[in-house]
């Protein structure tokens, strides 16, 4: 009954509050959306400049899709690489007779674009018999898949995680430095009424962006999906009701929205880079060990499970449990912290 | 006013009461009681530790030394807390919401149900004269109207004892004024009332009246004995005796 007078004006509260409405449900899906974009882009076609090089190898890399710049000499190519104009030089030694290539090299990604382009070209010339030939195919994947499936089940996370840790976090700061927590807690309601009755209101919110942003994600940017769809809500769900209740845990810890806005470098970015974002493998061994304790590793790992690798509920079956544990164990947490503003 | 017969049952009994924050001493060593249906005024200026005390027997804080008793119950206990209206000192509301939505959250808080909601919640919005209001979100309201409607909050479950900490603060004297005589119309029909003020006149209309100062309660008596035993002309001027013979 108070949980329900708790969930009922927490509803309430944000259908007065559009802008917090806006940010929950739109601006994720607007970020996910400019993501989609930039992961998803068609690959890079680098400007080349040529000084002597050999007919046939410019054609060839001009099939490939690069820009081919002719200049007369490397002085004026120079020039070019300078201006950003061109990507990279290409010219033949006089001496040698050998191909020198010179990369504008402020990029990692278009130095990268340049030489495939190059050593696809350079294949292509090369009699067919003297690399054996290759078939290739996916366990998991396709060749078709780009970044942002790959990227899509971390940033679908992600974002459900940050965005529902803001805003629960705020609210429930809120609730303190407006004294309306102390009011409540003069009533006889419980501590655990006023956690539980967060969770459910703002549970509420949740659920319908959980289904509103993998509807999106998947059926409207047509992000990699090969699993089921109820798997990937109840993960998204899990996520944000994790996020939900660590949200209004550390909101006990800030004294004004701007402390809460700095959790997010301490909480919310290390939990994106270690979460399988970028490989780990390469990361010192102590640091790997931290993704163990970070609740946002489990909800992409299951994820990326269901949706690039289309496993089911064994596969993710403990990553679930592992949500609820951290939920039940970050309630308790905050039933307990709540004892700082009314001991009983 | 004309001294009122002091009913012997205490609601309140504060024994020795202490509060520390980490080393901090706000209060010391203060001891009353307040009997049933009389209005009781903490009277101090700001600082003094009329707020802090007024948590201690609202039962939202805990006392570090000594006792807190309210309605026979050693504070702070839960079951107590069904029995008090609290105003606090700033207006708890959600601003968002319109003061009937307020309203019903308190009211689904406290228990009340269905008619009896629908009712208490008229009655309680006519008595501080906000009725008209009662769509109207909060936000739109002026701080006086929040103080009143902080007010109708208290009275909404109807209990027993009511503790306001500064209820009248913004308030226009003339809706002051109504507040004063429905308080004492509450007094009446048994309702007992704890309140601080800063205001000394304002403190000359309670019962009886607890000056407290630095945390310690100077004097505690009707306000007409207040002055008389200080040998002063007014509450202002029997405070400032009470608190430099303390010093």
């Amino acid at each position: 009954m108070r949980v329900w007078a708790i969930i009922l004006r927490i509803l309430r509260q944000f259908r007065r509050d559009k802008r917090t409405l806006a940010l929950i449900f739109i601006a994720p899906i607007f970020v996910l959306t400019l993501m989609n974009f930039v992961f998803n882009g068609s690959d890079y076609k680098p400007n080349l400049g040529v000084v002597d090089a050999p007919i046939a190898l410019t054609q060839e890399m001009e099939k490939e899709g690069a820009r081919i710049i002719e200049y007369a000499n490397l002085d004026e190519a120079e020039l070019g690489l300078d201006e950003r104009s061109i990507d990279a030089i290409i010219s033949t030694e006089t001496d040698t007779g050998q191909l020198q290539i010179k990369l504008e090299g402020s990029e990692p990604a278009v130095n990268k674009a340049v030489q495939m382009l190059i050593q696809k070209s350079g294949e292509k010339l090369r009699p067919a018999s003297s690399t054996p030939s290759m078939n290739v195919t996916y366990w998991h994947g396709s060749e078709n898949m780009s970044s942002i499936d790959q990227l899509g089940p971390i940033l679908i996370g992600f974002f459900i995680f940050f965005f529902v840790f803001l805003i629960a976090g705020v609210s429930f700061l809120r609730e303190r430095t407006t004294g309306t927590l102390e009011r409540l807690l003069s009533t006889p309601l419980k501590r655990w009424e006023l956690v539980v009755g967060y969770v459910g209101g703002f549970g509420i919110f949740t659920v319908i962006q959980a289904l509103l942003i993998s509807w999106f994600c998947i059926k409207v940017l047509g992000i990699m999906m090969t699993g089921s769809f109820a798997y990937v809500i109840l993960i998204t769900l899990l996520m944000s009701i994790t996020a939900l209740t660590l949200g209004t845990l550390l909101s006990a810890y800030a004294n004004n929205e701007l402390q809460m806005i700095q959790f997010i470098p301490l909480i919310i970015v290390p939990q994106l880079f270690l979460s399988g974002l970028f490989p780990l493998d390469t990361l010192p061994e102590w640091l790997q060990k931290f993704k163990v304790i970070m609740p946002l590793t489990y909800g992409t790992e299951a994820l990326s499970d269901i949706m690039i690798r289309g496993k089911g509920w064994d596969a993710i079956s403990i990553n679930v449990c592992i949500l609820i544990g951290f939920t039940v164990l970050f309630m308790l947490l905050n039933i307990a912290a709540l004892r700082k503003h009314r001991k009983i | 006013m004309s001294p009122i017969p002091l009913n012997p049952d205490p609601v309140i009994v504060a024994n020795h009461v202490g509060k520390a924050f980490s080393n901090k001493t706000v209060l010391t060593d203060i001891s009353l009681t307040v009997h049933k249906a009389e209005t009781f005024g903490l009277l101090g200026p700001s600082g003094s530790g009329k707020t802090t005390l007024v948590k201690l027997l609202t039962g939202i804080d805990e006392v570090s030394s000594g006792e807190i008793t309210v309605l026979g119950n050693v504070m702070p206990k839960l079951s107590v807390f069904q029995q008090i209206g609290y105003m606090a000192q700033s207006d708890a509301l959600y601003t968002e919401l319109s003061a009937q939505e307020n309203l019903e959250l308190f009211a689904a808080l406290y228990g009340l149900k269905g008619a009896r909601r629908s009712a208490r919640i008229l009655e309680v919005m006519e008595l501080v004269s906000l009725h008209n209001d009662l769509n109207k979100r909060v936000d739109q309201y002026s701080g006086g109207m929040k103080r009143r409607l902080s007010l109708a909050i208290a009275l909404l479950h109807d209990p027993p004892l009511l503790i306001l900490d500064e209820p009248t603060v913004g308030i226009d004297p003339l809706l002051r004024q109504s507040i004063w005589n429905e308080l004492k119309a509450l007094n009446a029909k048994g309702t007992t009332i704890l309140l601080t003020t800063h205001v000394m006149d304002e403190a000359s209309k309670c019962d009886r009246l607890g000056m407290i100062r630095d945390g310690r309660l100077l004097a505690v008596n009707t306000p007409q004995s207040l002055i008389e035993e200080a040998g002063q002309s007014s509450i202002e001027e029997a405070f400032i005796y009470y608190g430099g013979e303390q010093s």
